[in-house]
């Protein structure tokens, strides 16, 4: 059924859809409005046969899931940015455990300096925990990753986060085709646990395990995200089967036929490079794009193939490894080790800043003509920066960063972009 | 109580023999058809109080429950004691999760049960949640603190045995005053633990006003069971603290786990009571009222206070406040209030 409803709504309908059995919420923005919904639908009995948990910190939140989930329990909760770091203890011991727990991530910055807009620090902070992570591009991939996650998750015993971009998704009003129950339930069978709390048949789940088998334990975990390399593909061809739309995948591309040229990149802010890519084609610019679905695992082999054609790709990412450069980025130069491609990283739209078709404009031109350099700041505000650089040559006590940098800029809000 | 008073007592022990009972006022662990919920073989010192309260109150518990019972457990003695695997003590449903989030994996499990049984999936099963005093008082006051105010339907017990005895005896918050451990040690003109405000975790757990709040020792075996088995008749949350003297953080000898413990209530130290949403309803009394230098003398985290030059007003800093819980919990029966 077609929809215009906000992102949050939507996948508050879709995790509703797919029978969730106990749902821990604890606010944060900007997940808020989907733990919102959820509530308000168990509340007023939309959605039967689930418990919703008010707790008191994303920590327990990750808790209460762990425990319904080895009670066997389908399990779902969502969070962003300093809650996903608060909950992180048990993020790890959520994806050790094997539980398949899908969680939504509104990507958010992390703090300090607290910020509430959007960027891929926070889920990018946990890319190493045992989670797979999905990345969704607008409201209908993300209401449509959620029901493949839940698959995916139970059937890998793996704990899953989707992660849409907060506020530009969350919070925004699209046109959406909600599935109907019929056809959820056709694609999403009941869960069943392979490890379960049960006192006909007891076990002990998370006992301690020593150098002996300790590093099996871990490749385990590692060749079973692999297997989902395989299972993510076939599970996206039976999406389209019941939903009769392609959705999920581990990765897409748009015009990267004859590229030479090729932008990487995760989220929503892939719609506005290929707007830009539209753009340069008609110019005659020989530019595409590929967009990351799947981060975790990481599709190397895919990555590879798309991007075996061109001479040059650069990585735009909403996230920065600090001392490094990106992190998307180092990821897609291992897939294309020995290839011998130009490789640019590109670090934009931290903290919300926005990421415009303009700029784009000039960074893929230069980038065409291979002028960028290694690592570029994407309309980083040189000024501000020297300003303050200067100042703390000239003084020992400059005050937090953040004030001093904001009183150069002047009035929030009036910046020239 | 909440059990049929015993009038019978060995002469010259504390001891409530079984076989002055009636059979079916005999407690669980007489019973040869006990659970074994943790069973033998696992790695506990000799002596170690913990082993002995998890004994005593699972087996009371899953009696209770007539073996439909799923424990969620805190990283700490008790947890690595019990299981590495390939082995596990545990013959019940078991979880350890992490160090500071028992109470909430129990909740989950608990909004489990209620969910399967609503779905006709799954028969009555109860959870109890367990843990050490540092697990329950410091790193996991959040998680607990969480589960109380919402009312989850868990059992929550601590294992106190005044501090991180698992990583070597450091402090935690419900390490007494003057006490040597790692961290606060015998040193200095105010050697051992502070005196300080305490963080007393029953009296935390009554403010909750949740349905039932105990604490109880080792020592009184039939008092601990009968609090295990009240609790497991209501449903909410509950908390019952236990008392559990450790030989290796405390200097006792292996042999006087059970006397030191009876030593703590005896003295005032540790106040045995039951409460049900918020208000008191029943203290065990002390018997035989004893001086704490009584209870500290035999405890080498104490020897401090008992050196060449004995510190008298440290000693009298902790009867005063042994005897400020006698007088606040009524310790000494009704004649004495």
């Amino acid at each position: 059924m077609l929809k215009q409803i906000e992102g949050s709504r939507a996948v508050a309908e879709a995790v509703a859809l797919c029978r969730p059995e106990v749902i821990c919420a604890y606010p944060i923005s900007p997940q808020t409005h989907i733990v919102e919904a959820l509530g308000e639908m168990v509340k007023d009995g939309a959605l039967q046969d689930c418990e919703y948990l008010n707790v008191e910190s994303e920590f327990a939140a990750m808790s209460v899931a762990i425990g319904a989930s080895a009670a066997g329990a389908r399990s779902y909760t969502a969070t962003a940015s300093q809650g996903l770091l608060f909950m992180a203890e048990a993020v790890f011991n959520a994806a050790g455990l094997g539980l398949p727990i899908v969680m939504t991530v509104a990507n958010r910055a992390i703090g300090a300096p607290i910020n509430i807009w959007n960027d891929h620090s926070d889920s990018l902070s946990m890319r190493d925990c045992g989670w797979l992570q999905l990345f969704a591009e607008n409201n209908q991939e993300a209401l449509d990753l959620h029901i493949l996650a839940f698959r995916l998750a139970e059937e890998l015993s793996l704990p899953i986060m989707v992660c849409m971009d907060g506020f530009i998704l969350t919070h925004a009003y699209e046109r959406v085709d909600m599935p109907t129950q019929a056809q959820v339930d056709a694609y999403l069978p009941p869960y069943e646990p392979r490890q379960v709390l049960d006192p006909a048949e007891p076990v002990s789940i998370g006992a301690m395990v020593g150098p002996e088998a300790f590093m099996e334990v871990r490749y385990l975990a590692h060749a079973k995200q692999m297997e989902a390399l395989k299972l993510i593909p076939q599970y996206a061809a039976e999406f389209r089967k019941v939903f009769g739309r392609d959705s999920g995948g581990l990765l897409h591309t748009y015009r990267t036929e004859d590229a030479d040229t090729v932008i990487v990149a995760m989220g929503s802010v892939l719609g506005t490079i290929k707007d830009t890519v539209d753009e340069l084609r008609a110019a005659g610019q020989r530019i595409g794009v590929l967009g990351i679905t799947c981060f975790r695992p990481f599709p190397i082999a895919a990555v590879a193939a798309a991007l075996k054609q061109c001479k040059r790709f650069v990585v735009l990412e909403k996230s920065l490894a600090v001392g490094l450069g990106g992190i998307l980025a180092v990821n897609v130069r291992m897939a294309v080790t020995g290839m011998g491609l130009k490789g640019y990283t590109v670090i934009a739209g931290l903290g919300g800043r926005a990421i415009t078709q303009k700029s784009l404009h000039a960074l893929f031109l230069k980038a065409a003509t291979d002028e960028l350099d290694l690592v570029t700041f994407l309309d980083l505000d040189w000024r501000v920066v020297n300003r303050q650089i200067e100042r703390e040559k000239a003084h020992r006590r400059t005050g937090p960063v953040a004030e001093a940098l904001l009183r150069d800029v002047g009035v929030v809000g009036v910046r020239n972009y | 109580m909440s059990f049929q008073p015993i009038k019978f007592y060995q002469t010259g022990t504390f001891t409530v023999g079984n076989r002055l009972l009636a059979p079916e006022e005999r407690s669980v662990q007489a019973s040869a058809k006990r659970f074994n919920s943790i069973n033998s073989g696992h790695r506990a010192c000799q002596g170690c109080g913990e082993a002995l309260g998890a004994r005593y109150a699972i087996d009371a518990a899953m009696e209770a429950t007539q073996g439909r019972l799923i424990a969620a457990n805190a990283t700490g003695c008790l947890e690595v004691f019990s299981t590495p695997y390939p082995e596990t003590s545990w013959q019940i449903p078991w979880i350890h999760s992490l160090f500071g989030n028992t109470a909430a994996v129990a909740s989950g499990i608990a909004a489990a049960q209620k969910v399967k049984m609503k779905k006709g999936e799954r028969r009555n099963i109860r959870v109890v949640a367990q843990g050490g005093d540092g697990g329950t008082t410091d790193i996991g006051f959040g998680c607990l603190s969480g589960m109380f105010e919402r009312n989850d339907d868990v059992l929550y017990i601590c294992y106190d045995n005044g501090g991180y005895m698992n990583t070597g005896v450091q402090r935690s918050s419900a390490t007494p005053p003057a006490a040597r451990t790692s961290t606060t040690p015998a040193a200095g003109a105010e050697p051992g633990n502070v005196f300080g405000q305490g963080k007393y975790l029953p009296a935390i757990a009554l403010a909750h006003e949740i349905p039932y709040v105990a604490t109880a020792t080792v020592a009184d075996l039939r008092d601990l069971e009968a609090k295990v088995r009240r609790a497991m008749e209501i449903r909410g949350a509950r908390y019952i603290h236990i008392l559990v003297p450790c030989p290796l953080g405390w200097g006792t000898a292996a042999s006087d786990t059970v006397r030191m413990a009876r030593l703590a209530k005896e003295t005032g130290v540790f106040p045995v009571f039951e409460a049900e949403y918020g208000e008191i309803k029943s203290v065990l009394a002390i018997r035989h009222r004893l001086p704490v230098e009584d209870y500290l003398k035999p405890q080498k985290r104490y020897a401090h206070l008992f050196g060449k030059t004995p510190r008298i007003d440290v000693i009298a800093r902790l009867q005063a406040l042994a005897d400020r819980n006698i007088r606040k919990y009524g310790l000494l029966g009704k004649e004495a209030n």
